[in-house]
């Protein structure tokens, strides 16, 4: 039986200057948060360099990953260890996900409705007794000056406004975007580079469209509506969902264009050989699902 | 399961360990990687321990002594969190890097460099709980499972840095448990099929597989507290439309699970040791590896038994009690399985053999103090009493801890090329023993009669058995110096062990040298059954 070794290499400083940038990071986070609305804080420089010192060794670490791909070090068996490492990080991501629809699931069926005087635990509603339930909850239980409540939640407006609603534009534009990076890998499979880095620069320039949507969309809802992450429960699982899910889809943007980038500069990847791609589109297809059910269960339902 | 070995550690291209400090910062060796956890959780275990010692000197009396209740509250909080994160789940983690590559017949971890970062992330993690102490406002403060409001309206300053310290934590995690998928789903030996794994190995797969999926929620449970506290929103907060018993359910739909990652490997090690020690083939193979995956499965759908008091609907408190009580079917599987095991076997009592029956004696009383605990009606007289702590306490410390202690006693000569100290192993272990039931036993009588968990102070008919249970903690406590001394004594030097080490043990790790190369299974060795 042939073998090929498996590649270890000897030493790397990467993990320990990526521990050291961690820890630079949450703390500088940390204080920072802590000290908001004090003047006198210096730990934002604490967070800014650790995110430098954080984006720097990914920099080199990546780097010096994809030189030993080119290098031939890495075995078909290496190879196999980052598809099966990607797929179940993916699936530590879902789960990241799943805690905040269980509490979106959690606020409608049970907390909202028992505040509110409905079902086995109605007794609640004894806290607050005005308090109706609904869903967008508009109001809060406790109606004190703590919240700043919103006139207009991001609900399905009804068939004559939906052209008008932004969340319709933001579905079709993120969804287009998982045709289009599944186009690239297919011209990519089919050894027309010239078409995947189009069909790819077509997915990142989506990509940037989605999230430009996006921050409309929470402009409109702090400037017009009212609705913020202080206005009660609505608010803080829509901005919660949609804020995180807009954060993957900026990381995933970036790994496209990081792969966009490496085929256009560098003229990486060819048909059977451009796993590093493939996992940056795998993310992408999650954070499209991801958005199908913030469309079914924030926006719609 | 017999192995034969191919061809192994004859590569000139490999050097051993890199010299001086820089071989433990850039490591990217299993072995060093799994020797770094090992001590790092021994450390925690160390300062946890201490905490553990203020709490339990401060309860040897009714009255407040030693500290004050807020000092006693931070003690409390970072003791459990500690002994948790930084001592039980290092330990095991420290154990799989350093057994599943030689057991599987593997070359190292699949991600060797991550393998580094998932270590090296935790230092500094624990640096910045730890620091929490000298923040203004103290250490956290509301108990290793941080109930909101404790944890968000009212709790300390400090909290921000510990959230952010559980992020990197479970970040951590994370790491360490792809890896383990990774490695054991593509780097096994031709022939090692799925049901030919060692069931350590098997318990490993199981466990990080309940950590991929639940420390992210954990993150997602901290975030939202984040929120909470800095940023207006209502996730836990009833007057905004939240619930703090939100906050409960998803906390527990992670710690259940987490409670299963800190005993699953337990069962794999005990499995290997009860094997060993009785020079028998283990009873039931494919059983235990089904009765672990029914426990994985289960235990995502009982989490809710922690919370019976809270105010649950009465289905909910119903579906909670049945599925937890069935828990019991696969850990009972287990535990006659090691019996059976025992059963007619020529069994000699090494020290590993002894902590291994004392864990399976130990941990069954905690799983039926458990079953009691699992019935709704009568959970309402146990809940946050010392009954609850005597239970978790009896599956932890002579449960995971003592399955630790086993296994290092186990495997030392493999990792060191000497045999410890058999006659003080035995010693340290029928102190830890002693130590140990004298410590919780009581807790049981005191937790029935009433005294609730988590106070610096009590009434005075529970003074004798708290008296007794500190002496006891102190005699556990002190012992564990004699292990720092047993195993530094084994590291420096001692009667020279065989490959094989033990009479009765198989599998691919004993088939190498011992001290195991620093390189093993640079090419994979064939498995035949």
């Amino acid at each position: 039986m042939s073998y090929q070794k498996y590649y270890v290499p000897e030493q790397s400083k990467y993990p320990i200057y990526l521990a050291i940038a961690l820890f630079l990071l949450v703390m500088g986070a940390a204080g920072t948060i802590n000290d908001l609305g004090k003047t006198e804080s210096n730990s934002a420089y604490i967070l800014y360099s650790g995110l430098a010192a954080f984006g720097a060794t990914l920099y080199f670490w990546f780097r010096a990953v994809i030189r030993e791909h080119i290098a031939g070090l890495d075995s078909a068996q290496l190879q196999q260890s980052f598809v099966f490492g990607m797929a179940w990080f993916i699936f530590s991501e879902v789960m990241f996900f799943a805690a905040f629809f269980g509490a979106l699931f959690y606020v409608r069926n049970f907390s909202v409705p028992w505040l509110g005087g409905e079902g086995e635990k109605g007794l609640a509603n004894m806290l607050w007794q005005g308090f109706e339930s609904s869903w967008p909850v508009m109001s809060t239980p406790d109606a004190g000056s703590a919240y700043v409540l919103a006139d207009k939640n991001m609900s399905w407006p009804g068939w004559g406004k939906a052209l008008m609603w932004l969340p319709l534009w933001n579905t079709i534009v993120l969804l287009s975007s998982s045709v289009t990076v599944h186009f690239a890998h297919l011209a990519l499979k089919n050894d027309n580079k010239k078409s995947f880095n189009r069909w790819l620069g077509v997915t990142v320039a989506l990509a940037l469209f989605f999230v430009g949507l996006q921050a409309l969309e929470y402009y409109e809802a702090y400037a017009h509506y009212g609705l913020t992450l202080n206005s009660g429960i609505y608010g803080s699982t829509f901005f919660m969902l949609t804020g995180f899910h807009g954060f993957h889809v900026m990381m995933g943007g970036l790994m496209l264009a990081i792969m966009l980038s490496r085929s256009v500069l560098y003229n990486h990847f060819d048909p059977h050989n451009h796993f590093g791609f493939e996992a940056a589109s795998w993310y992408w297809h999650f954070v499209d699902v991801v958005w199908v059910m913030l469309f079914l269960f924030v926006y719609i339902l | 399961m017999s192995a034969v070995i191919e061809s192994h550690g004859h590569d000139d291209h490999h050097h051993g360990p890199a010299k001086g400090l820089t071989r433990w910062l850039y490591t990217t060796n299993h072995k060093d990687i799994g020797s770094l956890y090992l001590w790092f959780s021994f450390a925690m275990f160390l300062i946890g321990g201490v905490m553990a010692l203020v709490i339990r000197a401060e309860l040897f009396q009714p009255g407040m002594q030693i500290v004050e209740p807020e000092f006693y509250n931070q003690m409390l909080t970072l003791h459990g969190l500690i002994m948790v994160f930084g001592a039980v789940m290092p330990a095991f983690v420290g154990l799989a890097n350093w057994l599943i590559p030689m057991m599987v017949g593997a070359p190292d971890m699949a991600l060797p460099r991550m393998n580094n970062l998932s270590f090296w992330i935790l230092p500094f993690a624990f640096f910045i709980l730890l620091s929490s102490l000298f923040m203004e406002g103290g250490a956290p403060n509301f108990g290793w499972t941080f109930y909101a409001p404790l944890s968000t309206t009212y709790a300390p300053p400090s909290v921000t840095f510990f959230i952010f310290s559980v992020h990197i934590m479970g970040a951590s995690s994370i790491m360490g448990s792809i890896n383990v998928i990774v490695t054991i789903m593509n780097m096994r030996a031709p022939g090692m099929t799925l049901m030919k794994m060692p069931l350590f190995v098997w318990s490993w797969l199981i466990t990080a597989y309940l950590l991929i999926a639940v420390m992210p929620v954990l993150a997602g449970a901290v975030t939202m507290m984040l929120m909470d506290i800095h940023f207006g929103t209502s996730f836990f907060n009833a007057a905004g439309g939240g619930d703090p018993v939100l906050f409960q359910h998803i906390f527990w739909f992670f710690g259940h699970p987490e409670v299963y990652i800190m005993i699953l490997p337990a069962f794999g090690i005990a499995s290997h040791i009860i094997e060993t020690f009785s020079r028998k083939q283990l009873f039931g193979y494919s059983s235990m590896v089904w009765a672990m995956a029914s426990i994985a499965i289960l235990s995502f759908v009982v989490w809710a038994h922690h919370m019976f008091t809270v105010g649950l609907p009465l289905a909910a408190e119903l579906f909670f009690m049945w599925a937890t009580m069935l828990i019991a079917v696969p850990t009972g599987v287990k535990v006659f399985n090691w019996v059976t095991t025992m059963f007619k076997g020529s069994i000699t009592y090494e020290t590993p053999m002894l902590f291994a029956i004392a864990f399976v004696v130990l941990f069954t009383i905690g799983g039926f103090s458990g079953l009691m605990l699992a019935i709704t009606p009568a959970d309402f007289q146990y809940h946050d009493t010392y009954f609850v702590v005597a239970h978790f306490h009896y599956v932890l410390v002579p449960g995971s801890v003592f399955s630790i202690m086993a296994a290092v006693y186990y495997w030392i000569p493999k990792w060191t090329g000497n045999m410890y100290d058999e006659r003080l192993g035995k010693l340290h272990f029928w102190l830890s023993f002693t130590g140990v039931n004298i410590t919780f036993f009581p807790q049981h009588f005191i937790g029935l009669a009433g005294m609730p968990r988590r106070y610096p102070d009590y009434a005075l008919q529970f003074a004798d058995w708290n008296a007794i249970s500190s002496v006891g903690a102190f005699l556990f406590g002190a012992s564990q110096i004699l292990f720092l001394f047993i195993v530094l004594k084994t590291v420096m030097g001692g009667k020279k062990a065989t490959p094989q080490v033990w009479e009765g043990s198989r599998g691919l790790e004993w088939t190498v040298d011992s001290p195991a190369p620093y390189h093993t299974f640079t090419t994979p060795p064939k498995v035949s059954l």
